[in-house]
C-alpha cells in the first residue's frame, strides 16, 4: 500500500515562499494601511535621521576644533603670559600708577634654549593692540610682534607677498604683514602691499597679507591660545622693542594702568610629539623655579587634541546611546503594530495554513512586512539625515562631515531592528493552531 | 473493505480516536473511526451537533492529528506527520471549502485562487494560467479582479470551490458548503459538486441537512463519536 507514492509529499518545494513573492504580499499588506504604516516606519525615519545629523554635525565641529589645534602645531608648546590673579585685583581696586611687571622674559628663553635638549625653534612674541591707520582708515586691530619664523612655525600661510625677513628684523625696519581682515577695512580700493599704514605715530611699509584662519569665537582651545585671528598685523620682534620698550600702557576710564611685560607669547618647537610631555614638565619646572608668582601658562597644543578626541569618543557614545534608544523605540513600534496586524489577520493565517502554508511561509509573510518597514524608515532616515547636515552647512554655516560608514551602519541597524522586532509577532502568527485560527471571527 | 477489493482507497481511516482535554476532564470526540472512501466516491459525513462532525473533519483535513489510530491519504500513513508535512499534504493533496467561503478579503477573485499554489513553489505564470482556468470553470472569468465583498454568496463560494481545485486535490472537503446561503445558491452550489463528481473528483461534504446529504452517493451518519450508520444510495436514490 505504501510502495507506489506517486506524489511524495517531501516534494521539491522551496524552503520558503519564493522571495519575490513574500515581498509582493508584504508590500501588498502594507500599502492596505498606507498611514498605519507610514506612522509606524516615522520611528525608524527619526530615528536613523537623526543619528547620522547629529554625527555629521559632531564630525563636522571636532573635525574643526581639531584643525586648529593642529593649525597651533601638535610639536609645539605654547607659552603665555597671565597677569596674576592677586595683581588683577589690586589694579582694580585703586588708580595705582606704577607700572605691572609680570610674564615671560627674555631671560626664561634663555635658559629653555640652554638648558633642554631638542627644543628646535623658539617663536616669542608680543602682543598689543591698538589702531592701525591709512590716513583716515583705521582698523583697532591686535599687533603682534614676532620673529621671521612665525609662518612656518604655526602653519600660517602668506596669501600674498611675504613675510618679513631675518635682515628686516635685525635691522629693525619698519615693515608689517597684515592680517586679510584689516585689508579690505584700510584698503578697500587697491592691494595694501608697498603701502604705508600707521601706528602711533610711527609708519610700517606692507609687505604681506596673512592668509585667512577659521576662526570661531565660542571655541575654548581659541580664546585660550589668543591665535591671532584676520583682524591682525604683524612687525618684526626688534622693530617692537625699540619702538614701545616693555612697557605698555592702557588708559582706561580716566586712569593709566601701565604693565611690564617682555614677551606674551613664546613658542617652544620640539624634536619629536613623544617629546612634548617631557619638555612640557621640564620647561614649568624651569619657570617655576623662576617666578614667584604664577604669572604664565602652559598651552600643549598635543594634550588638547588628545583631550578632543576624548570628548568626541564621549560624543559617539552619547550618540551612539541616544541612536540606540530611539531605534529601540522605533523597533517597540513596529512590533506593536505587528502584533495587531497578526491578531487582526487570525482568520486570514488559519486559511494560508489551511491552503498549504507551512509555520516558515508564514513566518516569513509577516518578518517581511516588519523588514520593509523598518528597512524602508531605513532608507528614507538616511536620506533625510544625509540632507539635513547639507541644510545645516548651507544656512548655520557650520562644517558638517557624513563618514561613509555612519549612513551604512544607521540603516543596517534598522533593518536588525525590523528582523529582531519582527520575530515575535511572526512567530507568534506561526504558531497559532490553524482549527483555531479558522474560527477566530 | 467490502467494496474497494479492486480499487484502492484514497482515504482510509483506521480506528481513529481523537481525546481532548477540557480542563480535568478527558473528552472523546471521535472513538474509533474506521472508514474506507474510494477514489471518484461523493461521500457527506452527517450527525447531530457534538457527535464528532468537526474533528472528523478537522482530522481528514490534517488540520489535526488523530490521538490514535492510522489515516491513509493515497498510499502514506499521515496521522503521525509534523506539522510542516502536514501542511504540505494540506497544500498538495486537499481541497478546503467552508461554510463562510473565507475567501482572503484583500485579494482579488484570481489572487484567491492562486493561494495554494503559491505555497507550491508554481511559477507565476503558471499559477496565473491555471487560476483562469478554473475561475472560467466555475463560471467567475467575468469577476477575476473583484474583491470578494463584491460578490454575492453564491459568487464567493464558487471563488472558494475554484481554489479548493486548483491544486488537483486527492480529496476536497466541503463543511456546510451552503449553510450561509440562500436556497437557490446553494443549489447552485450543490449543481457544482454534482459536476465534479461527474469529472471523477472525490468530494467529502459535512453537513447536518438530510436534504443535501442525499445528493451524495454515500452518507455515513456519527453518534458519539462513532459510526452509526453507512448507506451508499443508489441512483434512484439520490434522484
Amino acid at each position: 500500500m505504501k510502495a507506489s507514492a506517486s506524489i511524495s509529499f517531501r516534494s521539491a518545494r522551496p524552503r520558503v515562499l519564493h522571495f519575490k513573492r513574500v515581498l509582493r504580499l508584504g508590500l501588498k499588506a502594507l500599502w492596505l494601511h498606507k498611514l498605519r504604516s507610514l506612522l509606524t516606519m516615522l520611528g525608524i525615519v527619526f530615528g536613523v535621521c537623526s543619528v547620522i545629523a547629529m554625527l555629521a554635525i559632531g564630525e563636522g565641529a571636532s573635525h574643526e576644533a581639531q584643525e586648529q589645534i593642529k593649525n597651533l602645531g601638535s610639536q609645539n608648546i605654547i607659552l603665555r603670559s597671565v597677569k596674576p590673579p592677586d595683581e588683577q585685583k589690586a589694579s582694580d581696586r585703586g588708580s595705582q600708577s606704577f607700572a605691572l611687571q609680570y610674564g615671560i622674559t627674555y631671560a626664561d628663553i634663555r635658559r629653555i634654549r640652554g638648558s633642554l635638549n631638542g627644543v628646535e625653534i623658539i617663536l616669542p612674541s608680543r602682543i598689543m593692540r591698538d589702531f592701525v591707520w591709512n590716513i583716515d582708515r583705521r582698523v583697532d586691530s591686535e599687533i603682534v610682534a614676532t620673529v621671521p619664523w612665525y609662518p612656518s612655525m604655526r602653519n600660517h600661510q602668506v596669501l600674498a607677498g611675504r613675510f618679513f625677513t631675518d635682515q628686516e628684523m635685525d635691522n629693525r625696519s619698519s615693515v608689517c604683514v597684515l592680517g586679510t581682515e584689516a585689508v579690505p577695512a584700510l584698503f578697500p580700493l587697491d592691494s595694501p602691499l608697498g603701502k604705508d599704514v600707521r601706528v602711533g605715530s610711527a609708519y610700517y611699509r606692507v609687505v604681506g597679507i596673512m592668509a585667512p584662519r577659521t576662526k570661531s569665537t565660542t571655541d575654548e582651545t581659541e580664546r585660550r591660545t589668543t591665535q591671532p585671528v584676520g583682524n591682525s598685523m604683524f612687525i618684526p620682534l626688534e622693530t617692537a622693542k625699540t619702538r614701545y620698550g616693555e612697557l605698555l600702557r592702557k588708559i582706561r576710564s580716566g586712569s593709566i594702568e601701565q604693565e611690564r611685560v617682555e614677551l606674551h607669547e613664546v613658542t617652544v618647537k620640539v624634536a619629536s610629539p613623544e617629546h612634548v610631555a617631557k619638555t612640557a614638565d621640564a620647561i614649568t619646572a624651569l619657570l617655576e623655579r623662576h617666578h614667584k608668582k604664577k604669572d604664565y601658562e602652559l598651552i600643549v597644543p598635543l594634550e588638547l587634541l588628545r583631550r578632543a578626541e576624548r570628548t568626541k569618543q564621549v560624543f559617539n557614545i552619547v550618540l551612539g546611546s541616544i541612536a540606540a534608544i530611539s531605534l529601540l523605540v522605533g523597533g517597540i513600534g513596529i512590533m506593536n503594530i505587528m502584533l495587531a496586524s497578526v491578531t487582526e489577520r487570525t482568520r486570514e493565517i488559519g486559511i494560508r495554513r489551511a491552503l498549504g502554508a507551512r509555520r516558515r511561509d508564514i513566518v516569513a509573510q509577516f518578518l517581511a512586512e516588519s523588514v520593509i518597514l523598518a528597512g524602508a524608515g531605513g532608507i528614507i532616515g538616511v536620506l533625510l539625515g544625509v540632507f539635513i547636515p547639507l541644510l545645516v552647512s548651507h544656512f548655520a554655516g557650520m562644517k558638517t562631515i557624513i563618514t561613509v560608514w555612519s549612513p551604512v551602519l544607521s540603516f543596517m541597524i534598522s533593518a536588525a531592528v525590523g528582523i529582531l522586532f519582527g520575530i515575535y509577532p511572526a512567530r507568534r502568527a506561526a504558531q497559532m493552531d490553524p482549527v483555531e485560527a479558522l474560527r477566530h471571527e | 473493505m467490502t467494496e474497494t477489493t479492486t480499487n484502492e482507497p484514497i482515504v482510509r481511516l483506521a480506528d481513529i480516536r481523537k481525546a481532548y482535554q477540557m480542563g480535568r476532564v478527558a473528552v472523546t470526540a471521535l472513538d474509533g473511526i474506521s472508514i474506507d472512501i474510494a477514489p471518484g466516491d461523493y461521500v457527506s459525513i452527517m450527525g447531530p451537533s457534538g457527535c464528532g462532525k468537526s474533528t472528523l473533519l478537522n482530522v481528514l483535513g490534517c488540520l489535526d492529528r488523530p490521538t490514535s489510530g492510522n489515516y491513509f491519504l493515497g498510499s502514506d500513513d499521515v496521522s503521525r506527520l509534523d506539522d510542516d508535512a502536514l501542511s504540505e499534504i494540506r497544500g498538495a493533496r486537499l481541497g478546503f471549502i467552508f461554510q463562510s467561503y473565507n475567501l482572503i478579503q484583500q485579494l482579488t477573485v484570481l489572487e484567491n485562487i492562486e493561494v495554494p499554489l503559491g505555497y507550491q513553489g508554481r511559477s507565476d505564470e503558471e499559477s496565473r494560467a491555471l487560476a483562469e482556468e478554473l475561475a472560467a470553470l466555475v463560471g467567475l472569468e467575468h469577476r477575476l479582479h473583484h474583491r470578494p465583498f463584491e460578490l454575492s454568496g453564491g459568487q464567493q463560494q464558487r471563488v472558494a470551490i475554484a481554489r479548493a481545485l486548483v491544486n488537483d486535490p486527492f480529496v476536497i472537503l466541503a463543511d456546510e458548503p451552503t449553510g450561509n446561503l440562500d436556497s437557490a445558491s446553494g443549489a447552485e452550489i450543490l449543481r457544482v459538486f454534482d459536476d465534479l463528481y461527474e469529472r471523477g473528483k472525490t468530494l467529502i461534504l459535512v453537513t447536518h441537512d438530510e436534504n443535501i446529504a442525499r445528493r451524495a452517493r454515500r452518507a455515513i451518519r456519527l453518534r458519539d463519536g462513532r459510526v452509526e450508520s453507512d448507506v451508499r444510495f443508489t441512483a434512484a436514490d439520490s434522484d
